[in-house]
C-alpha cells in the first residue's frame, strides 16, 4: 500500500470511530441542539437562573425564556422579543447570540443582582450588550427578573421632509466623443500620520469633501520600505463615513497588521472618489458627547434622529485629538437598534486605554443607513 | 487586426513582389491625394494587369489594361496615410507610394473642456482642447486659428485665439467670480462646439451665526451662507454646530436650506457654541449662566 493510501485509511477509521464515540456518547449541548435533550440547568443559584435565560436567548427559545421571568407579568411575550430584538429593521434583527457571560454582583438570601453580557454576531462583527438582572428566590428555585425597556413609541404622524437630494445623470453610450462627463467630487485629505502599535501600524487621518456635491469616498494607503518599494496596502474599509455631503469631514483609519512603523519609509495616500446620488435627511444630532477617562475610558453619548424616517442602522465614528489638536486615534461603533425619530438611543465608543490620557477633544460624525433608501 | 493584416500583407508584397518585377514595368502615381479627391494612375506596357492599392485599413483591387490611364472617382480613398500600389500583370509588375492627406476643409472639431465644475476666481483653471478633423475624420494638421469664448453667468466674455498645431488647439481659461454655468465655446472656420462650466462657490466666508432661545432649547440659526465673492453656497453644504458644556459636547451636522442652516439644541447654561463648515470656522456664542 503506498503512503497516500495508508493516510486515507487511516483518516477515514479516524472519522468512523469519533462518529460511533459521537454517537454513543454525545455532549450534553449537543443533544440539547440536535432536539434530542435539554441545555438547561436547575435555577438552584441565581447565577444558574440567569444562565438558563442566556441559553434560552442564544437557542431562541423565547417562550422557555419568557415564562421562567418572575416579572412576566408586566409585559408580554411579543414586548420581551421586541426588546431584546428591536422592534424596527436593525443590525440586531439579523443579529443571533454568540456566547453569553454571567457575573454574580451581590447575593443575599432571598435575592440577588447577576450581570448578563450578551454577545451578538451581527453582519458588521460582534456588539455586545449588558442587562443587570434582578433575581429572587422562589421557593426552592431562583428566578430572574427581566430588565424590561419599553420600545419607544413614535405617535403616527406627517413629518413634511424637503432637504435636498442629489441625483446624477452620467454619460450615455451615444454621446459624442469629448462630451464632458460629470467632474467626480473634489475632496481633500486634511491630516494624515502613521502610528504604531502593537498589533502594527495604523495610517489615522481626515478627509473633507470639498465640493459642492455629495461624495462616495475611500481611502487607500501603502507603505513604502526605506528604499521606497511599496511594502503593503490597504483601504480603510468600514473605519470611515463614505458618503459626505458637500464640506463635510470624515475621519479615516487604515490598519497595517503585523508592520514595524521603523521599517516604513514613507505613505502614499490614495483617495477614490465617485459622484454618488444621496440625500441631506436623515439629520442624526449628537447629544451629551462625553469623554471618560481610564479605566474603560470611552467616549459616551447619544444619537437622535432629527428627521421623520427611521434610521435602521448607524455607525458612530469618533476622532479623537491631542492638545496640538493632531489626530490620535478613530474609533467606531455601530447601534444596534433602529433610531426612531427624536428617540435618544445611546452609544458608547472604546479608546486604548494607554491613549486615553493623550486625548483632550473629540470630533464625532454618524453614517446612516436606512432601509429603502441612501447611505 | 484588419490593419494589422494589411500592413503585413503590404509588406510582404512590397518586400517580395516588387523587386522582383520591379524593372520590367512603368507605373505613374501622384506624389499626394487629398483625402476622399478623384485622383488616376497611368501605366505603360501592354495586355492585363492587376492593379492593387493598400492602405492602413484600406486595400483596392482592380483590373487594369496597360498603357492607359485608370481613373478613381471621389470618395474612393478617405484615410490619409502612406499608400502602396503594386501593379501586377502575367509577365511584369512595378510598385510605387503615394500619400493620402487630409482634405484641407475642416468638417469637425472636437472638444474637451476640463473641469466641468470647478470653484469661481481660479486663473488659468479652465482648460480647453480642440481637434481637428475632415470630412472623413482625418485629423487636419494644418495650421487653423481657433477662437475661444468664455461667457460667465453675468454675461461677461473671456477670448483667446490659438492658433492649431499638429492638428490641436489648447487654452486655459479664469474662472469668473460669479456662480452658475459658464458657455465655453470653441470656434473655427464656421464650425463651432459648445461646452457647459460649472462655477460654484468656493468656501463659506464670514460664517456667523444668531441664536434665541425657545424654552430649554436655543434655536441657532446663521446669516444666509456665502462665499468671499458674495455667491450663495449651495443648499445641501454641512454646517456644524457644536455645544460644549461642562467637558460634554452636542454635535449636529445641518444642511443649508434656502441658503441658511438652523437647528435647536438643548440650553445648557454657560455653554460655548460654534459654528463651522468643513474647514471653515465661524462665530462662537456663550449662553449665559
Amino acid at each position: 500500500m503506498t503512503k497516500g493510501g495508508m493516510l486515507a485509511s487511516i483518516l477515514g477509521a479516524t472519522t468512523v470511530v469519533l462518529i460511533v464515540v459521537g454517537t454513543l456518547w454525545p455532549v450534553p449541548s449537543a443533544v440539547a441542539y440536535a432536539g434530542g435533550g435539554n441545555l438547561f440547568s436547575s435555577s438552584s443559584t441565581p447565577e444558574t437562573a440567569v444562565q438558563n435565560i442566556g441559553i434560552a436567548l442564544r437557542t431562541q427559545s423565547w417562550d422557555k425564556a419568557y415564562t421562567s421571568f418572575a416579572n412576566k407579568g408586566q409585559f408580554t411575550e411579543q414586548q420581551f422579543m421586541r426588546d431584546v430584538m428591536g422592534g424596527y429593521p436593525s443590525l440586531r434583527t439579523y443579529a443571533t447570540l454568540d456566547h453569553f457571560e454571567v457575573f454574580p454582583l451581590h447575593a443575599n438570601d432571598g435575592d440577588a443582582e447577576v450581570r448578563l453580557k450578551l454577545y451578538w454576531s451581527t453582519v458588521v462583527g460582534t456588539s455586545m450588550s449588558v442587562r443587570d438582572l434582578h433575581v429572587v428566590k422562589n421557593g426552592n428555585h431562583w428566578d430572574a427578573e427581566w430588565p424590561f425597556v419599553k420600545e419607544a413609541v413614535v405617535p403616527p404622524q406627517v413629518i413634511p421632509v424637503n432637504y435636498l437630494r442629489w441625483d446624477i445623470i452620467y454619460p450615455g453610450p451615444g454621446d459624442d466623443w469629448g462630451t464632458a462627463g460629470v467632474e467626480a467630487p473634489h475632496v481633500r485629505i486634511l491630516d494624515m500620520h502613521p502610528v504604531e502599535r502593537a498589533s502594527g501600524v495604523f495610517i489615522l487621518g481626515e478627509l473633507l469633501n470639498e465640493d459642492v456635491v455629495p461624495a462616495y469616498v475611500s481611502v487607500s494607503a501603502t507603505l513604502l520600505s526605506k528604499s521606497q518599494v511599496p511594502m503593503a496596502t490597504e483601504g480603510s474599509f468600514d473605519k470611515i463615513s463614505h458618503v459626505l455631503l458637500p464640506k463635510q469631514v470624515t475621519p479615516f483609519l487604515i490598519d497595517f497588521p503585523n508592520i514595524s512603523l521603523s521599517g516604513v519609509g514613507g505613505v502614499r495616500m490614495t483617495p477614490f472618489t465617485t459622484l454618488v446620488p444621496a440625500s441631506a435627511d436623515p439629520i442624526i444630532e449628537l447629544d451629551n458627547e462625553h469623554l471618560n477617562p481610564a479605566p474603560g475610558a470611552s467616549l459616551t453619548g447619544q444619537l437622535i434622529n432629527q428627521s421623520g424616517r427611521v434610521v435602521n442602522v448607524a455607525h458612530v465614528l469618533g476622532t479623537f485629538y491631542d492638545n496640538a489638536g493632531q489626530v490620535v486615534w478613530v474609533a467606531d461603533q455601530y447601534v444596534d437598534y433602529a433610531l426612531l425619530p427624536q428617540v435618544p438611543v445611546q452609544f458608547e465608543i472604546h479608546i486604548p486605554e494607554d491613549l486615553a490620557g493623550k486625548i483632550s477633544s473629540q470630533r464625532t460624525v454618524v453614517a446612516s443607513y436606512t432601509e429603502g433608501g441612501f447611505l | 487586426m484588419t490593419s494589422r493584416l494589411t500592413l503585413v500583407l503590404s509588406t510582404l508584397i512590397a518586400l517580395v513582389v516588387i523587386p522582383t518585377f520591379a524593372a520590367s514595368s512603368s507605373l505613374t502615381v501622384p506624389k499626394t491625394v487629398e483625402a476622399g479627391n478623384r485622383f488616376s494612375i497611368s501605366s505603360s506596357g501592354s495586355g492585363q494587369a492587376t492593379l492593387y492599392i493598400i492602405g492602413l485599413g484600406q486595400v483596392l483591387k482592380k483590373e487594369v489594361p496597360l498603357g492607359s490611364v485608370t481613373e478613381f472617382p471621389a470618395g474612393t480613398l478617405y484615410n490619409a496615410g502612406q499608400y502602396l500600389v503594386v501593379l501586377a500583370g502575367s509577365e511584369s509588375a512595378d510598385g510605387a507610394e503615394f500619400d493620402v492627406v487630409p482634405s484641407s476643409k475642416l468638417a469637425d472639431l472636437r472638444f474637451i473642456a476640463k473641469p466641468s465644475r470647478l470653484p469661481v476666481d481660479q486663473p488659468d483653471a479652465i482648460t480647453g482642447t480642440v481637434y481637428l478633423f475632415d470630412a472623413y475624420q482625418n485629423l487636419v494638421t494644418s495650421p487653423a486659428q481657433l477662437r475661444f469664448e468664455l461667457t460667465s453667468p453675468s454675461g461677461a466674455l473671456e477670448t483667446r485665439v490659438v492658433d492649431s498645431l499638429n492638428g490641436a488647439a489648447s487654452v486655459r481659461m479664469d474662472s469668473t467670480s460669479k456662480q452658475g454655468a459658464a458657455r465655453f465655446v470653441a470656434q473655427v472656420d464656421g464650425l463651432s462646439a459648445t461646452r457647459i462650466v460649472g462655477q460654484v462657490p468656493g468656501d463659506p466666508c464670514g460664517l456667523t451665526m444668531s441664536a434665541s432661545h425657545l424654552a430649554q432649547q436655543v434655536e441657532l440659526q446663521t446669516e444666509p451662507v456665502r462665499d468671499c465673492k458674495g455667491n450663495d453656497v449651495p443648499d445641501g453644504t454641512i454646517i456644524t454646530f457644536t455645544e460644549s458644556y461642562n467637558g460634554t459636547q452636542s454635535t449636529v451636522d445641518v444642511p443649508l436650506k434656502h441658503g441658511v442652516a438652523k437647528v435647536a439644541l438643548r440650553a445648557h447654561a454657560g455653554a460655548t457654541i460654534s459654528v463651522a463648515s468643513g474647514v471653515v470656522l465661524g462665530n462662537q456664542i456663550r449662553l449665559e449662566k
